[in-house]
């Protein structure tokens, strides 16, 4: 079971948030659409740390940006998500 | 190679079972093939046997990063069908599901494939709509279905909870009668012992390391074992694909995640069907061996871990239970997880990549055991003649950009939603 610290409301389990996307695949409404196909529609899909889009939905509601291994599920860093990166 | 038959094990036991030798050989990769096939799994098998067989392709190799069944062949939940809601999935499953129909003869070897029908139930008037919609594109493709009332269901279920009360409720259901399971570890052997039979190189615990690719164009891969040219090369890995994709410069349409499964304790003869549902993640069947075998939704966030939430175990034995109360005091047994590839349409990827001579078979997300041999015949035919079969033709890499997905669930290109 994964255990994310969330900045609001300290380490919660793992069911209280939601995955939402890789990092990689946030579109901003200027790209071009040739960019915003291509993070759609392909992932570099690592095995291993991968930066990701996690909402605290069962809990604060805060949206999240995960640095997560892929393979061991170790959470390195967990920061709150304010503006496009 | 010794056929398997009733004579030959009736003469093999006269002589002490001494004479059988082994199902396929273990030989050391030659420096160069006409085929490779990275991943040794029932796909890759299955395409090296048609290569073989269907095309007369002389030189073929598969070569396996651990050894024949330890990946998601010997993972899945073992269901086969083809009841799906596009016409493009159900001539790609359809074709499979012949093709598993002579199976065991084809590959002289006993797969157990066991027709013993899949059950999709409808809990809603919503649900016996779609079921009901999907039943009718299934009997105009000429692919079988048929609607069951309430009462059909539970005279062929009838440990279901059909109660007024019951958590959910039972409106009725389709079925396909030829579905069924089929042994999952059978598969893989009889594939490769029958490709190997014909001359292809089954090579185990050789990892595919990388691509050897010059001008646009593989001339081989690099492995743990040293480099193999080849003429053409077959990525066929899930769990591998974006990985051994990269080393030739191609990012897929493909996300990583665990998809868990689970058995009980063996008990007698309870459930003969296959039970899935509508509307909620949970797959039911009765092994041969008794166990009951389950499985659910996949863990929702990218993984390659191969090991599961405990959270889904709770998820799927609770829904388990509320459509069969009577596995409320089976005692699990095993439990584990695949790493399945999941494409963002949810369905497979197989043809052609921008690199000359490399071709992809992969995105197969949850569903890959029941195209087993279809995905074999169309990916052969198609590392055979360099161009798709017009059944895969649909399934080609670059349908994303071109807006041509085949979305079974209408999701969208986000996994943890499909």
């Amino acid at each position: 079971m994964l255990l994310i610290c969330c900045p609001f409301c300290g380490p919660r389990a793992g069911v209280e948030f939601k995955f939402e996307r890789a990092l990689e695949t946030i579109v901003g409404p200027e790209m071009p659409a040739t960019e915003a196909m291509s993070r759609l529609y392909t992932r570099d899909n690592p095995r291993g740390v991968s930066g990701e889009l996690w909402r605290h939905s069962f809990g604060c509601g805060a949206w999240l940006m995960l640095q997560r291994d892929t393979a061991t599920h170790e959470i390195s860093s967990v920061t709150l998500f304010e503006a496009h990166p | 190679m010794k056929r398997y038959s009733a004579l030959n094990l009736l003469k093999g036991g006269l002589r002490g079972h001494a004479s059988w030798s082994r199902a396929w050989r273990a030989p050391a990769p030659k420096s160069a093939y006409d085929v490779i096939i990275v991943g040794g799994g029932g796909h890759g098998l299955a395409t090296a046997y048609y290569l073989a067989k269907a095309h007369g392709v002389g030189s073929v190799a598969v070569l396996e990063k651990g050894w024949i069944g330890g990946g998601n062949a010997g993972r899945n939940t073992t269901i086969v069908r083809s009841n799906y809601r596009l016409p493009e999935s159900q001539r790609l499953l359809e074709l499979s599901l012949k093709l598993w129909e002579g199976l065991s003869d084809e590959l002289n070897y006993n797969v157990m494939f066991s027709q013993r029908g899949a059950l999709f139930l409808g809990h809603s008037e919503s649900d016996m709509t779609k079921l009901a919609e999907r039943g009718d594109s299934l009997r105009c493709n000429g692919v079988d279905a048929e609607l069951l009332t309430r009462e059909q269901v539970g005279r062929l279920v009838p440990l279901l909870d059909l109660s007024a009360n019951a958590r959910f409720p039972v409106c009725g259901g389709l079925i396909q009668r030829r579905g069924g399971v089929a042994r999952h570890d059978a598969v893989v052997w009889g594939y490769a012992r029958a490709a190997d039979s014909l001359g292809v190189d089954v090579i185990q615990n050789c990892e595919v390391t990388g691509l050897r690719i010059e001008s646009g164009r593989v001339l081989g891969v690099t492995t743990t074992l040293g480099d193999i040219a080849g003429g053409r090369v077959g990525l066929c890995a899930t769990g591998g694909s974006s990985r051994i994709a990269a080393s030739a410069g191609l990012r897929l349409p493909i996300e990583c995640h665990n998809l868990q499964a689970f058995v009980s304790e063996p008990v007698k003869p309870m459930i003969d069907t296959v039970i899935m549902s509508q509307s909620i993640h949970c797959y039911i069947s009765q092994s041969d061996k008794g166990e009951i075998v389950l499985g659910g939704d996949p863990d929702l966030y990218p993984s390659y871990a191969q090991r599961g939430m405990p959270a889904r175990i709770e998820d799927v034995a609770a829904q388990a239970i509320a459509l069969v109360p009577a596995l409320s005091r089976l005692r699990m047994l095993r439990a584990w997880a695949g790493t399945t590839d999941m494409s963002f349409d949810g369905s497979p990827i197989i043809g052609t990549t921008p690199v000359e001579n490399l071709f992809l078979n992969a995105g197969w997300c949850y569903g890959g055991f029941k195209a087993t041999p279809g995905s074999g015949w169309l990916y052969a035919h198609t590392l055979a003649t360099g161009e798709p079969h017009p059944v895969n033709a649909p399934f080609s890499l670059d349908r994303f950009e071109r807006g041509a997905t085949i979305d079974e669930a209408g999701a969208g290109p986000m996994p943890q939603h499909r």
